[in-house]
């Protein structure tokens, strides 16, 4: 035990700790202070019964208000879902070509298709909608199957080659490596080569291509969106735009398959997603709507 | 500090042998509140805290007190009034001269409008307020402190109800000093009542700077005005109460921070009211002084000074943190001094500098010399400057502006025909208080065209058209498409109002592409 003494100054007592010649005095701790601290523990008393505090084995105890964090995060969802509901009521009541016809749906739906897009569609598309060898590119002017929002809608309601979907979108195109000779494939591909202006066109692959594939992709090789035959005089390639690619299609064509989504998502987000592609800079059949192409916006810089 | 004036005036002491300076010396240490012959501490205090001894100012009357008048009247009619001023600024915008509009970030001054990217002109605002508070420290002293601080003007209305209520300094200090009786008791709560109703017409006030006024106090007495609202005016009613009506000189001394800055600021050519203590000491009464002219100075120790301060100050100690320089001490001593017959000035605004010269036996010099001296000039150079570059700033200004953005994913997309296509979303901003037409073309990038998301491509142009409503940012979505085999380039999009102003902006991006052989 320190030897303990009073401090004659201020006459409270040392704690008797000195170090070189300066000595601790015993002050009591403020009462606001201890106040305060008294009042943390009873609220800490509080809070362990009203709350979920104190871990146990399994699981924790409760709490008597029965307050929960899923809970809480439950809530604020159900309120979030019930606050865009009129949005939701709105776009499902509408048909989907005069979406365009109202800015402001339009513009809800394009948020809303960008979202689901991110969840459902970049897994194949990519996340720019850019697509890849065999994934179509949805930003282009390009479309197998139309590019209106009735026809972007219609092919994600049924999706591409869905099996047991009787409105499924669906073409097939006869492999021709057993029906021509190699010399003949290698001629028409040629042809089709020069529709898009790459190299010169040939005799024989033009006869070759006028008896067997202008039935479904035109005289022209235009493509024809009944068939869903693509455009083969544009710059646009699905599965690749180089001689052999195209030889390989005609000798064993592939086929790409989409899901349908009816069934996985609902309508609504379906208008949406339909919404969001044909934003994305390809989609056709635009009946311009606006006077003035500008919506009020007092979005902040 | 521990070395009061009054001994060295028993003693006798020739008058021009106590330099001035010692006093502003004393001043400088901080403000003197202690009793005059109470001895220096030795040991630790018992106290931290000297509890305050409540000031009654007595009433006077002189030009100073006048102008005191005048700038209260003018200053609270600005603060309360401004908001009711109507401006007419069109359909688009509100019609409140003055308005912090904090929902939509504008802030509206007359006929100056002000977004949240061109708060610099705030900023300079700021800098030229504080240049402005050197520029009149350095001529004038604490001429701030002593006419328009707010809690002096608020002081001052509120030392005028204690006048009103309960009558003048005797009275006041009767008063206070008296037991607790009913009849004191319903003089203080009707007092106090009426300081609540000033604090409340205050806070009132202050929210009539943030939203429509008219609309607002009809909103508000309604009870459905945002709580934010009534929140503020219950703060700003408690601040007003105790810090005009209640704690008054002590914000002065012992809470604001202005006085040190100031006296730090202030030098031997800044006017102040000083006590020419070479002419007054030794003082003494009047009695005393007729019976040996010759020993006594000027002051007659009557006291006024000290009873018509409204911080409660004895200003004969020299100059010291407490005295807020309102001068009513002057308008006070000067009357005495007619009284008895002296000549007025034995307080007055006078500069160390001229005490000097004026202890030494020099005339005085006339005011408007003290106030051109380098220091000043040099701010009024600084400050006006500042004033006219920011006046050049607001009138050259832009009140439109775009800006772009290119899509990165994916950067650029080949089209049917082998075109490249980019997608910018550009923003285009119109900080008018009306909608105005804008028309944004295309500057290089040979051959390309471009449409927007709610046009068709068979439209496409080199330029566009469209309308961006008033005091807005509009979002546009542009597609260009530039000829087969473009490569990067830069390129920059150009607006121009389609009005007589025909105000343009540029935004410089670069197309991305291909390139030839792509
Ligand atoms: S000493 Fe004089 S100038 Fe200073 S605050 Fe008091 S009355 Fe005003
Ligand atoms: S008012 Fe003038 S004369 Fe009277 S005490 Fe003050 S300084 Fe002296």
């Amino acid at each position: 035990m320190a030897n303990k003494r009073i401090d004659e100054p201020t006459g409270t007592e040392t704690v008797g700790h000195e170090w070189d010649g300066i000595e601790e005095l015993d002050t009591p701790m403020p009462r606001w202070w201890l106040w305060t601290f008294y009042i943390t523990i009873a609220w800490a008393a509080v809070y362990v019964v009203l709350y979920p505090a104190w871990p146990l084995i399994s699981h924790g105890t409760q709490g008597v208000l029965g307050w929960t964090s899923r809970g809480q995060l439950a809530k604020e969802m159900s309120a979030a879902d019930a606050a865009r509901q009129s949005l939701r009521e709105q776009i499902a009541a509408i048909d989907v070509e005069k979406l365009a016809a109202s800015p402001d749906l339009m513009s809800q739906a394009v948020a809303g298709g960008a979202a689901a897009f991110k969840v459902n569609c970049v897994q194949c598309h990519g996340s720019g909608a850019a697509g890849s060898a065999g994934y179509p590119n949805l930003n282009d002017d390009d479309w197998l199957w139309g590019g209106s929002l009735p026809a972007i809608h219609q092919t994600i309601l049924h999706g591409i080659r869905q099996p047991g979907d009787d409105q499924t979108r669906t073409s097939q195109m006869p492999a021709f490596g057993d029906i021509l000779e190699p010399r003949q494939i290698s001629d028409v591909a040629g042809y089709v080569m020069s529709l898009s202006g790459k190299g010169p066109a040939n005799a024989a692959g033009a006869q070759i291509f006028a008896d067997n594939c202008a039935v479904c992709h035109g005289a022209d090789g235009k493509g024809l969106r009944q068939f869903g035959a693509p455009n083969l005089a544009d710059a646009i390639w699905l599965y690749g735009g180089t001689k052999q690619d195209v030889m390989r299609q005609v000798r064993a064509p592939r086929h790409g398959v989409m899901p349908a989504w009816q069934g996985r998502l609902d309508p609504v987000t379906i208008k949406m997603l339909a919404a969001y592609v044909h934003s994305l800079g390809g989609g056709e059949d635009f009946t311009q709507v606006t006077e003035t192409p500008v919506e009020q916006s007092n979005e902040q810089p | 500090m521990s070395n009061p004036d009054e001994p060295k005036i028993e003693e006798g002491v020739v008058k021009t042998t106590q330099p001035v300076s010692s006093a502003v010396a004393d001043a400088v240490a901080g403000a003197r509140r202690h009793e005059p012959h109470e001895p220096a501490r030795q040991h630790l205090p018992e106290k931290l805290y000297e509890p305050r001894r409540a000031v009654h100012n007595k009433r006077i009357d002189g030009p100073f007190r006048r102008f005191k008048w005048l700038v209260m009247f003018v200053t609270l009619a600005i603060y309360y009034g401004t908001p009711w001023i109507r401006w007419d600024r069109g359909p688009y915008a509100p019609d409140q001269a003055v308005l912090v509009d904090l929902a939509h970030r504008r802030f509206y001054m007359f006929g100056i409008e002000i977004w949240p990217q061109e708060f610099y002109f705030v900023a300079g605002l700021l800098i030229m307020a504080g240049i402005g508070l050197f520029l009149i420290t350095s001529a004038v002293g604490r001429a701030w402190c002593g006419y328009s601080c707010p809690q002096t003007v608020w002081t001052d209305v509120f030392q005028h109800v204690d006048r009103f209520i309960d009558g003048d300094r005797n009275a006041r200090m009767r008063l206070d000093a008296a037991p607790w009786t009913w009849s004191k008791a319903l003089r203080r709560a009707f007092k106090w009542t009426i300081y609540l109703a000033i604090g409340f017409w205050t806070g009132g006030a202050w929210i009539m700077y943030f939203a429509d006024a008219p609309t607002l106090v009809h909103d508000f007495w309604r009870g459905e005005a945002a709580p934010v609202a009534y929140i503020t005016v219950a703060v700003l009613t408690l601040t007003t109460v105790t810090l005009g009506g209640f704690m008054r000189e002590q914000v002065c001394i012992y809470m604001c921070p202005w006085p040190r800055i100031q006296s730090a600021m202030m030098d031997e050519k800044s006017l102040t009211v000083t006590y020419k203590d070479w002419r007054g000491e030794p003082r003494g009464s009047l009695k005393k002084a007729r019976k040996d002219p010759e020993h006594y100075g000027d002051c007659v120790d009557c006291l006024q000074c000290v009873a018509v301060c409204p911080t409660g100050i004895d200003i004969r100690e020299g100059p010291q943190i407490g005295c807020i320089t309102c001068a009513l001490c002057i308008d006070a001593c000067d009357r005495t001094m007619a009284e008895v017959g002296r000549p007025r000035g034995l307080i007055d605004y006078a500069t160390l500098e001229d005490c000097k010269r004026e202890a030494a036996g020099e005339a005085p010099r006339p005011v408007w010399k003290t106030l051109l001296h380098p220091r000043t000039l040099i701010y009024l150079g600084i400050w006006s400057a500042l004033g006219l570059a920011m006046l050049f700033a607001l009138g050259t200004r832009s009140r439109i502006d775009i800006s772009a953005a290119p899509d990165r994913n994916p950067p650029f997309m080949l089209l049917s025909d082998g075109s490249v296509r980019n997608s910018f979303t550009v923003k285009l901003r119109n900080m008018s208080t009306a909608p105005r037409r804008m028309k944004v073309t295309l500057d290089g990038l040979p051959g390309a065209v471009m449409w927007t998301s709610t046009t068709s491509r068979e439209a496409a142009a080199r330029s566009i058209e469209t309308t961006v409503p008033a005091d807005a940012t509009a979002p546009l979505r542009l597609y260009i498409a530039a000829p087969k085999g473009t490569g990067e380039q830069p390129f920059s999009f150009h607006l121009v109002t389609l009005d007589k102003q025909a105000e343009r902006d540029t935004a410089k991006v670069t197309f991305s592409g291909p390139g030839a052989g792509g």
